[in-house]
């Protein structure tokens, strides 16, 4: 009998705890993928968030450290400062990274520490319930934005891919989605690019992935998908932001 | 003879962690302890080992965790207020279980404060500055032998026990030269880290560092474990020294610089007729509370001065120790004023006068 498909040894086999239409779970499994493909499992510590990814740390399947909110790029410099040999890669919401912990992640970009970081995009917190996040569009309600978000009280959403892009030290940022199978396919190749060049020690490495959070958005699941091309992609383009990793491999 | 060396506080701090085993240090430049990142970055990749100055002290404990959760031994340093940023860290390093050192080189406070040493932090340190229900071995070092010597120790001590340790040093002690002799002074046998999230390299199962437990029951079954290890700590690492306290009439407490102003302080005054003793907490937690309680029930105790660079916070805990047997008094300097001898003295005479 020929197996055609199986899931991943990238990870475990805790049920996931994430909402229907979350994309949280698709981008795992990419991960999970890529770790394995690349024979990465054995030698990877991934660095897991505080937000609705906190529990990354029982789905992947390698060595994780649950970190303090915003501080796993910190942390994921203490881990591969001291083992250069290893794969170190941070997963972080919008809250996490481009809120709390803004520091750590611009000045690990401008280090050029040599780990990846995997920011997934949702435009709103998700664990506590829907409040406004730094990358929640500028109309779109939240939580703590009962009337939507005002730019003459909240600002503007905030760009990571392309703020972190005028570092030095970051050699590739892609930005992402996984709505369909074509997004998909291409997110995955994405992930696996940043993870090549870490491990070709070029520096810094970034994938943000717009991902949809049906729950906070009060939507359906395709109708989320939806909304996140129409709306968040039009503010967020897709694509390559960086490359200058070069060849790889 | 032994070779002596005229050291910086702050510079030979360093060099006893090198020495000690540190591999790595992440910190940010405060005064008054810069000497210690700035010796750090210029020694310790000469001994193999790894230097970021990082954007933050909040950045920097996070970055000795995730050094520390790799198996790493791994060391920061700051002073008061940066201390304070570090708090979430090491709330997070006790729950997580994973051990490493914090040097706090106290200056004045509150907020930015002074930069002259100051013993401000002694409630910080030895309460659990972070959030939650915890506790830290705080080394108190009055000489700078005594802090290169604590160095090798407050390592061993946090590996022991998988728990941060803090050297809680005042200004005094990171600025002053002093001599030292460095000597030999063989580390623990300590348990291997098979904890270690370092990447598998072929082990069979997942090391996953976290204090995240989620279950009310499974946080406090997580709570009771490390309080089991809390009180392993108070029975085994409690430290102090005493001078001249088995006839003493007035017994001073004083741990760091104030100890050793206070120890002159006792000499002067025993010159003078005086029976004064010195009791001097070198672990501020654990406290040598079953020890001053004893000494408070001897009926040539009549009283205790308390000596701090602050405003009496280990005042607290000597009382607590004392438990009502016999007055407690207090003199106390702050903001990065250090007390004299003679102000000292003064205090103890009158104490002493008191009492007869």
């Amino acid at each position: 009998m020929t197996v055609i498909y199986q899931k991943t040894k990238g990870l475990q086999d805790t049920p996931l705890h994430y909402c229907p239409g979350c994309g949280h779970g698709i981008v795992h499994k990419l991960i999970g993928e890529v770790l394995e493909e690349l024979g990465l499992l054995d030698t990877t510590v991934g660095i897991c968030p505080v937000g609705c990814a906190v529990f990354a740390g029982s789905y992947f399947s390698c060595d994780c450290i649950e970190a303090a909110h915003g501080r796993a790029p910190a942390v994921a410099t203490g881990v591969k400062r001291t083992h250069p040999d290893q794969c170190v890669f941070t997963y972080q919401g919008d809250g996490d990274l481009a809120s709390i912990g803004t520091a750590e992640i611009v000045h690990a970009a401008m280090r050029g520490e040599k780990i990846t970081t995997i920011f997934i995009n949702n435009a709103i917190y998700g664990m506590t319930g829907g409040q406004m996040a730094p990358t929640t569009l500028v109309g779109q309600r939240a939580t703590t934005a009962p009337l939507g978000r005002d730019p003459a009280q909240a600002g503007w959403p905030i760009r990571m891919a392309e703020m972190l892009s005028t570092l030095e030290g970051l050699v590739y940022a892609e930005r992402v989605c996984v709505v369909d199978i074509p997004r998909l396919n291409k997110a995955k190749k994405a992930i696996k690019r940043a993870f090549e060049l870490q491990m070709a020690g070029k520096g810094f490495t970034f994938v943000e992935v717009l991902s949809p959070c049906p729950t906070n958005w009060g939507m359906e699941p395709l109708e989320a998908n939806q909304w996140l091309m129409e709306h968040m992609a039009a503010y967020y383009p897709l694509g390559v932001v960086k490359d200058t990793g070069g060849v790889t491999g | 003879m032994q070779k002596r060396e005229i050291w910086k506080g702050s510079e030979a701090i360093a060099e006893a962690a090198i020495r000690a085993g540190c591999r790595c240090f992440f910190g940010y430049p405060i005064t008054p302890q810069n000497e210690i990142p700035e010796y750090m970055s210029r020694m310790l990749p000469q001994a193999g080992g790894v230097f970021v100055q990082a954007e933050s002290e909040l950045a920097a404990i996070n970055m000795v965790y995730g050094a520390a959760a790799s198996g790493v031994r791994a060391m920061t340093s700051s002073s008061s207020p940066g201390i304070s940023l570090k708090q979430e860290g090491i709330s997070y390093l006790v729950g997580a279980q994973l051990p490493a050192v914090i040097v706090n080189v106290m200056r004045g406070g509150p907020g930015l404060g002074s930069i002259q040493p100051s013993q401000g932090d002694y409630y910080q340190a030895t309460r659990g500055g972070g959030n939650g229900d915890y506790r830290t071995v705080t080394l108190a070092p009055a000489t700078l032998q005594e802090a290169v010597d604590l160095m090798q120790d407050a390592f061993d001590i946090a590996d022991t026990y998988r728990n941060p340790v803090m050297v809680l040093a005042d200004g005094l002690i990171g600025q002053m030269m002093e001599p030292i002799v460095w000597q030999d002074r063989p580390g623990r046998s300590l348990p291997p880290k098979t904890w270690a999230a370092e990447g598998r390299r072929g082990r069979t199962h997942n090391n996953f560092v976290t204090s995240l437990y989620i279950g009310a029951e499974e946080c406090e079954e997580h709570n009771l474990e490390l309080n089991r290890k809390y009180a392993a700590m108070e029975a085994n690492e409690c430290r102090w020294e005493e001078l001249m306290t088995e006839d003493a009439q007035l017994i001073l407490v004083a741990f760091g610089t104030p100890a050793r102003v206070a120890e002159t302080a006792m000499r002067n005054l025993r010159q003078e007729g005086w029976n004064v003793g010195l009791l001097r907490p070198i672990t501020l937690w654990p406290f040598p509370t079953a020890r001053i309680r004893e000494l408070a029930g001897k009926s040539h105790v009549k009283a205790f001065l308390d000596v701090e660079m602050n405003l009496g916070q280990m005042l607290d805990d000597v009382n607590l120790a004392v438990n009502g047997q016999r007055p407690v008094h207090f003199y106390g300097r702050c903001g990065g004023a250090v007390p004299h001898v003679s102000e000292v003295e003064q205090a103890a005479q009158k104490v002493l006068e008191e009492v007869q």
